[in-house]
């Protein structure tokens, strides 16, 4: 308790805010607690992946002596799968927006009779297994030469996202004042001037959001990526990860430095972004 | 038509020439313009999930397999895939573990959720921070998860059993021994799916007017007092729906146990969407693993419709 503190505050009160602070010390550290029993795990994949000793799990609980090798190793080997899944994931996130924000715009704002019904269809789509749509893509793929493509692959994966995309946005823009847009068009703009120069300026928060989550969705598929492809010519980390793990595993400071490679845009997202990520969280799923 | 919908072709019209009113109505510029704000999301979800839908059912009728893609044939079977399946000798196994691996997942996600939801609630220095921090695991590739989770559960060396070591405890075969695995594999999810359960949580919690709590506490509720009456009954509608919607998301989880198990030991963790995968995928045998995730379609399409009631009430209230 600070000196400036007691001269301000009167001496019953003063001594209550003492147990308050007490308290929620007690809370914070507790909190504190829980956090690191729940990330542990993510502890644990940094860790292992400093380990110097590729063969084994022997590993001491601080990486003392850390040592680059696992992470020498990863890049060697998935380098070529990181870029594959960073160029899908960004192509993804395009895609999932230039479809999905039009359709979220036109669902909050242009009272079709069909509304509900589309809503409807939308949050059904979102409770469809992906093995149902990998075991019918694989077979259409096949005949349309999209097997082992980028294109295919950012098609599929943009079915995590799209359904989840219009919901979020529809969400945000059924709050834009209908008057803002009227005011434009008075002004000769057409539908598609106003959506571009006013709606989407707007909605630029909610466009972030949506699209970091396009870009997580896809960044972490692996459905797709296993079914999908055949070749290790298109192969995102996550397939590449998942073949590490397929026999028994040989060096594990290699795989879990592509694991933590593979975690940066998470972690990135979550400690640069933490508003949009907290929008995106609640905002998708009871909406 | 609405207000809003006169005044907006009003402002149109303004701008335009006006063309006659009975043509305007369903056919002019304007309304096409709307339709094709719609059009490619629409043709999208026909395409990607329409369309695999029926595919499913057509396969599922048919003897689909690798041949077919050369031949181009898939003869039409009626029911035999289905009658595979039913007298596969994995097929109960297998819809055994996919019940066990939901309600177990649910059930510990659920009430950790919750739990540490009611934490969060107390206001303290840092929870806003710690709670976002919490939706890490949520944010991580689940095949990421898997491969960490195999390095703490492995048997001789893992994290897990040399920490029960300090207590005497004799290494458990996380993975390898068909009677824990199932146990194991379902810890995993329900480490994946805490977030995801917290932040509803919280959110429904949020919702609840600090003035309930303060006239209980009149009456003398507080503490375990206050959650039961006050808490439960006001977070109903919010539970049920993470509790549904945690059954759709965890019936179809797929990444998580190919990752950790593949299905295996002695196929002691196969579920439904793991036999769809490996009799498409593994055995090319499409129609058969059509008919398997049909069956999943079904049994998801029941709790679909139990959360599109449960959100409802949930609007309503």
């Amino acid at each position: 308790m600070t000196t400036v503190d007691a001269a301000v505050v009167p001496v019953p009160a003063q001594r209550n805010a003492g147990k308050e602070r007490t308290r929620s010390a007690g809370y914070t550290a507790l909190g504190i607690l829980f956090l690191a029993v729940m990330l542990f795990p993510v502890y644990w994949m940094v860790n292992a992946s400093l380990q110097p000793s590729g063969n084994t799990l022997t590993a001491s609980f601080f990486p003392l002596n850390p040592s680059f090798d696992g992470y020498a190793r990863a890049i060697a080997e998935q380098g070529p799968n990181l870029v594959t899944s960073l160029i899908v994931s960004l192509g993804t996130v395009v895609f999932s927006l230039l479809v999905a924000a039009p359709a979220a715009y036109a669902l909050a704002q242009f009272r079709f009779r069909w509304v509900n019904i589309a809503l409807l269809a939308i949050l059904i789509s979102q409770m469809i297994p992906g093995i149902v749509i990998a075991n019918a893509l694989y077979a259409a793929y096949n005949d349309l030469g999209l097997l082992n493509s980028i294109p295919g692959l950012i098609l599929a994966d943009a079915t995590h996202a799209i359904p989840f995309v219009i919901l979020i946005m529809r969400a945000f823009m059924i709050g834009i004042p209908t008057s803002i847009v009227e005011a434009a068009r008075v002004d000769g703009a057409g539908l598609v001037r106003a959506f571009v120069s006013i709606v989407l300026p707007i909605s630029r928060n909610s466009l972030i959001t949506a699209g970091l989550f396009a870009f997580l969705f896809s960044w972490s598929d692996f459905l797709f990526a296993l079914t999908l492809t055949t070749t290790d010519e298109v192969r995102p980390v996550t397939l590449g990860i998942y073949q590490y793990l397929g026999t028994q595993v040989s060096n594990w400071s290699a795989v879990m430095a592509t694991a933590v490679l593979s975690s940066l845009p998470a972690i990135a997202l979550l400690i640069l972004a933490q508003k949009y990520v907290a929008a995106g969280a609640t905002g998708g799923a009871v909406k | 038509m609405t207000q809003t919908e006169l005044t907006t072709t009003a402002a149109a019209s303004a701008a335009e020439a006006p063309p006659p009113v009975r043509a305007r109505r369903r056919f002019s510029r304007e309304n096409v313009t709307r339709l094709l704000f719609v059009a490619p999301a629409a043709l999208y979800l026909v395409l990607f999930f329409g369309y695999p839908v029926v595919k499913n059912i057509t396969m599922s009728l048919q003897d689909y397999t690798t041949k077919t893609f050369f031949t181009g044939e898939a003869p039409w079977v009626g029911f035999a895939n289905y009658q595979a399946v039913l007298s596969s000798n994995l097929f109960w196994p297998s819809m055994t573990n996919t019940a066990l691996f939901t309600i177990g997942s649910i059930a510990g996600q659920f009430i950790i959720g919750l739990a540490l939801a009611c934490f969060f609630k107390r206001r303290f220095p840092l929870s806003n921070f710690l709670r976002s921090m919490l939706l890490l695991p949520w944010l991580l590739p689940l095949i990421v998860s898997s491969a960490t989770w195999r390095s703490i559960l492995e048997q001789d060396s893992g994290i897990l059993n040399q920490f029960l070591g300090t207590f005497g405890i004799e290494p458990v075969p996380w993975l390898t021994s068909p009677a824990v695995a199932l146990i194991a594999v379902v810890l995993v999810n329900i480490w994946v799916g805490i977030p995801f359960n917290v932040t509803i949580l919280y959110g429904g919690l949020q919702d609840i007017p600090d003035e309930l709590y303060e006239a209980g506490a009149l009456d003398g509720a507080t503490g375990w007092k206050a959650f039961r009456h006050i808490t439960l009954p006001n977070l109903k509608p919010v539970i049920s729906v993470v509790l549904v919607l945690g059954v759709v998301y965890t019936i179809k989880v797929l990444d998580i146990i190919l990752g950790l198990t593949n299905g295996g030991p002695a196929n002691a963790t196969q579920t439904l969407s793991i036999r769809s995968y490996q009799e498409s995928f593994i055995n090319f045998e499409f129609g058969v693993g059509a008919a398997f995730s049909n069956i999943l379609i079904l049994i998801s399409l029941v709790f679909a419709v139990i959360y599109l009631r449960a959100n409802r009430r949930a609007v309503d209230e």
